[in-house]
């Protein structure tokens, strides 16, 4: 424990701290380009200068550790001078085109040169100029920008694994790029625009749209996986015009994939702005009352088995509320989150969340993969593993389809066979997890939606409790959920109740004629054939495949659009903050659940989103916890049955077109055109 | 001519383009160097495979005719288990390593101060009044390429070329000329001096030590 004095303030610090982290610890402000505090620290920016007493020259505080005694100061003249310096230098090739650069307002090349930069150049000769490298369709490059802090380098080869930019040439020649043209291939590529501190990698659907001093930003969730990472969308006037990620230690760090961050333009197209009926076999637009009295005709005297409703992956807890309490007036308990068809136990909570919690990754010891590719699935998650991984001492597991995890693990098998060949104690891996003091099992929750999918949460849960991943202390049972409406589902009850259909009843039911009214609440990943002859009444956002099989059309609105809490897949709910208003005629979705229950004669208990929270809070005490992590009780659970012999299969095949709102959006679509033949063959045959 | 020489420096030396270069499609180590690859791996403790890097590149430059394709560097990269982007760093770094095909006779004329005060822009002319090619640029024949380097560390026999290994020193135009000729026959001229200077001796002959160099003159 070293103490030290910092600008007068004595302070003692952990052995291995920076002399740079230590002076953010006391609030002094050190400069800084290439220092990130995630990733590994080459020195090689010089922004970080101070002076430490008896050293000669001035210091790199950032690679500096902090030994007993040193008397650093920050604001001396020699670090002044020592700064200015630094900035000239890297100001001699860096281009005076702020007023054109989409980093302008929001660079911190620009901050800092307001503090130590000249106010003229004394550089006469010609800047250099350098090629744009093509990295794909997210990531613009200005590369004549670029003061090769390289953050860019060292984030794509420690966190997101996939080494593919380097620092090519030499000196004056210095060049960061791919050497041979291709796009990144890493679906956290769009951080690197982040930790740029210079305009040369920018949002390229972004480029030229706005100013970030023109954006009202709002701090929100995100729903294109069960993750729930914070970000902030930053929206001018009533248009989204990017996301960008919000610092959450406990769950995607300062980091968002792909599809969170590019996405988003997919909510200026294909929405649905108005209701629509369907007249003669075909849509058309209508108003409010018109779609809201043609499903009363069709509710009046319908007999209470055979009304069902079903949630897609991005419905929040408070529609999916209204919508299981509007159906229990009409006497129905045929209501199912899970639209993949999954069936299985859900009577503890502990069986159907991830219990380690994500920041619990950063302790594991041994990590087995089930049925899952975490890389698509929950990047966040895949990232946590290889930041453990980084760290050394862990091993991987996987027993699913062969993937590229971005670090090594061991390929145990493809069928659910192996799980139970670990349960008897078999092969090499099986030591590994009794020799480990925290093992950790993560199962997919694409698995579970395979026909044996109860029979195999059944036996990961005998797995997790033979090598003693239960305990007071720790508890290494985790389902990794694929949709941000699966957990918050489950916890308020849209399941099937006592008798109810599951989803794959109601569709069975629908497709023999034994339902009447099926709503779907943003259910698009259903087979609609299935849906027979059933009045469908489709809620939701995007005109997708739920909408095309519709008979009436209720607009609702997308996560950016309503306040609304969501339940991630550790089971932390967290509260969605609405940044811009939905389009046309569309509404918030609780209050169209609200109003259609009135004009069915059945109005529900509550009028106000509050009133609506407090009913829900009183179903679900756990909704109480916002923001926080709760352990759930563990009890055995599971379903009688027996595992197949079927492969896995890689659930994602497409990771960047999963749900509506990122199938209307034209940048994925690129990505898909560019990316996924390089990374995901298969999806792209 | 065509392109400028700081195009050329960056195509070639540089090689921003490679993959606007035909390149060929695959590469492999003929069994002589693989076991020299592999002897030169085995030097490095496991794990740390990737030190070898500079040898197996140099290995495969030589194998591939004095340049090293795409094909050669993805080779070197999966044989050490490193990604290729590492790779092409190091290649990229190391003016040494060409990254685009070049002359059987890769002359390069140094024209640092000591060789230009000793006239080596004569024999950048010779050069190109005898091949027909400027600076940076190939033979139509494949046979030359010339290119300028800074000091090759040759200063006391200056001018001096380099050809491919072997340096070539105490230019003049005459025998510059002779050098070109007997290169271009495919013979293989006496490296060193080329006024018969032994090592870097005093042009004159010895001026000092002498009673000691007369033994073993």
């Amino acid at each position: 424990m070293p103490k030290l004095t910092i600008n007068g303030v004595e302070l003692e610090v952990a052995g291995g701290t920076s002399v740079l982290q230590a002076c953010e610890q006391i609030g002094v402000e050190v400069p800084r380009f290439c220092y990130h505090d995630r990733l590994s620290v080459p020195a090689n920016c010089r922004m970080c200068l101070v002076e430490i007493e008896k050293t000669p020259k001035p210091v790199a505080s950032c690679a500096m550790p902090c030994s007993d005694g040193m008397v650093v100061h920050t604001d001396s003249e020699m670090v002044h001078k020592a700064r200015k310096s630094v900035m000239e230098m890297l100001l001699i090739n860096h281009p005076l085109d702020c007023p054109i650069c989409d980093q302008g307002g929001e660079c911190d090349l620009q901050d800092q040169a307001m503090a130590y930069g000249f106010d003229r150049s004394r550089y006469a000769e010609m800047k250099r100029a350098v090629t744009d490298k093509e990295l794909g369709p997210l990531v613009k490059t200005v590369m004549t920008r670029c003061i090769h802090c390289t953050r860019c380098v060292r984030f794509v080869d420690e966190i997101a694994g996939t080494p593919e930019l380097g620092g090519l040439n030499r000196n004056e020649h210095m060049e960061i790029g791919t050497y041979v043209t291709q796009p990144l291939t890493s679906e956290l590529s769009g951080n690197i625009i982040d930790i740029c501190p210079v305009g040369a990698l920018t949002n390229k659907p972004y480029a030229f749209e706005a100013r970030p001093w023109e954006l009202q930003k709002t701090e929100t969730i995100d729903v294109m996986d069960a993750i729930g990472g914070n970000i902030r969308v930053d929206a001018r006037g009533n248009e989204v015009m990017r996301v960008l990620p919000r610092l959450n230690e406990e769950i995607n760090e300062e980091w968002i994939n792909d599809k969170t961050r590019f996405a988003c333009d997919g909510l200026k197209r294909q929405r649905l702005d108005q209701p629509y009926v369907r007249k003669g076999g075909k849509l058309q637009p209508a108003s409010w009352s018109e779609a809201f009295s043609l499903i009363a005709d069709k509710l009046r005297d319908i007999a209470p088995g055979r009304f069902a409703a079903i949630a897609g992956d991005l419905a929040d807890c408070e529609s999916m509320f209204a919508l299981k309490s509007l159906l229990k007036l009409f006497g129905s308990s045929n209501i199912d989150c899970r639209q993949d068809g999954a069936d299985y136990d859900i009577s503890v909570r502990a069986g159907y969340i991830m219990n380690s919690s994500i920041a619990g990754i950063d302790q594991a010891d041994a990590v087995l993969l089930i049925g899952t590719n975490p890389r698509h699935e929950g990047t966040s998650v895949n990232a946590r593993i290889r930041k453990r991984w980084l760290r050394g001492g862990m091993r991987v597991g996987l027993i699913g389809a062969a993937v590229d995890l971005g670090y090594p693990h061991r390929y145990l098998g493809a069928t659910p066979q192996t799980i139970q060949d670990l349960i008897d104690g078999k092969g090499e891996f099986a030591k590994i997890l009794q020799n480990a003091k925290k093992p950790m099992v993560i199962l997919g929750a694409g698995a579970l939606a395979r026909p044996d999918g109860a029979a195999l949460q059944t036996s990961v849960c005998a797995l997790a409790e033979k090598y003693n991943m239960i305990r007071d202390d720790w508890n290494g049972f985790n389902v990794l959920q694929r949709a941000a409406s699966s957990v918050g589902g489950i916890d308020i009850g849209f399941v099937p109740q006592s008798n109810g259909l599951s989803t794959k009843g109601i569709l069975q039911a629908a497709e023999t004629g034994k339902l009447d009214v099926v709503y779907l609440l943003g259910a698009d990943e259903i087979d609609m054939r299935q849906l027979g002859n059933a009045f469908v009444i489709y809620q939701g956002h995007h005109g997708d495949k739920g909408a095309h099989r519709a008979d009436v059309i209720l607009p609702g609105a997308a996560y950016t659009e309503k306040n609304a809490i969501y339940i991630n897949t550790e089971g932390r709910p967290q509260m969605a903050l609405q940044a811009v208003f939905p389009p046309g005629e569309a509404r918030e979705d609780w209050k169209i659940i609200r109003a259609l229950s009135a004009v069915v004669n059945k109005p529900l208990a509550f009028d106000t989103l509050m009133q609506l929270r407090a009913l829900m809070v009183e179903a679900a005490p756990v909704l109480a916890n916002m923001g926080h992590f709760v352990k759930a009780d563990w009890k055995s659970f599971g379903k009688p049955g027996s595992l197949t012999t079927k492969p896995f299969h890689n659930v994602i095949a497409n990771f960047y077109m999963t749900d509506p709102i990122s199938r209307a959006s034209p940048t994925m679509a690129k990505c898909v055109a560019e990316i996924v033949p390089l990374t995901m063959p298969e999806a792209a045959e | 001519m065509g392109e400028s020489a700081s195009a050329f420096r960056r195509r070639v030396l540089v090689g921003a383009k490679s993959d606007m270069i035909e390149q060929p499609k695959s590469f492999s180590f003929t069994t002589e160097n693989l076991a020299r690859a592999q002897r030169i791996i085995a030097k490095y403790p496991e794990g740390r495979q990737a030190s070898a890097v500079i040898p197996l590149l140099d290995i495969a430059q030589r194998q591939s005719g004095n340049w090293l394709p795409l094909a050669a560097m993805n080779y070197v990269a999966e044989m050490l288990e490193m990604p290729r982007i590492r790779v092409y760093e190091v290649a990229s770094f190391y003016t040494m390593f060409n990254k685009e095909e070049v002359g059987k006779n890769f002359v390069q004329i140094c024209t640092t101060t000591p060789c230009w005060l000793r006239g080596s822009d004569e024999i950048k002319k010779i050069c190109r009044n005898k091949l027909g090619i400027g600076v940076n640029e190939t033979t139509a024949d494949g046979k030359f390429t010339v290119v300028e380097v800074e000091c090759l560390g040759a200063c006391v026999n200056a001018p001096m070329v380099q050809v491919n290994d072997d340096y070539y020193e105490d230019l003049t135009p005459e025998n510059m000329s002779k050098l070109l000729d007997d290169l271009a026959l495919g013979k293989k001229p006496s490296v060193g001096s080329q006024v018969g200077r032994r090592g870097s001796c005093a042009q004159n002959g010895p001026t000092s030590l002498k009673d000691r160099v007369k033994s073993n003159a």
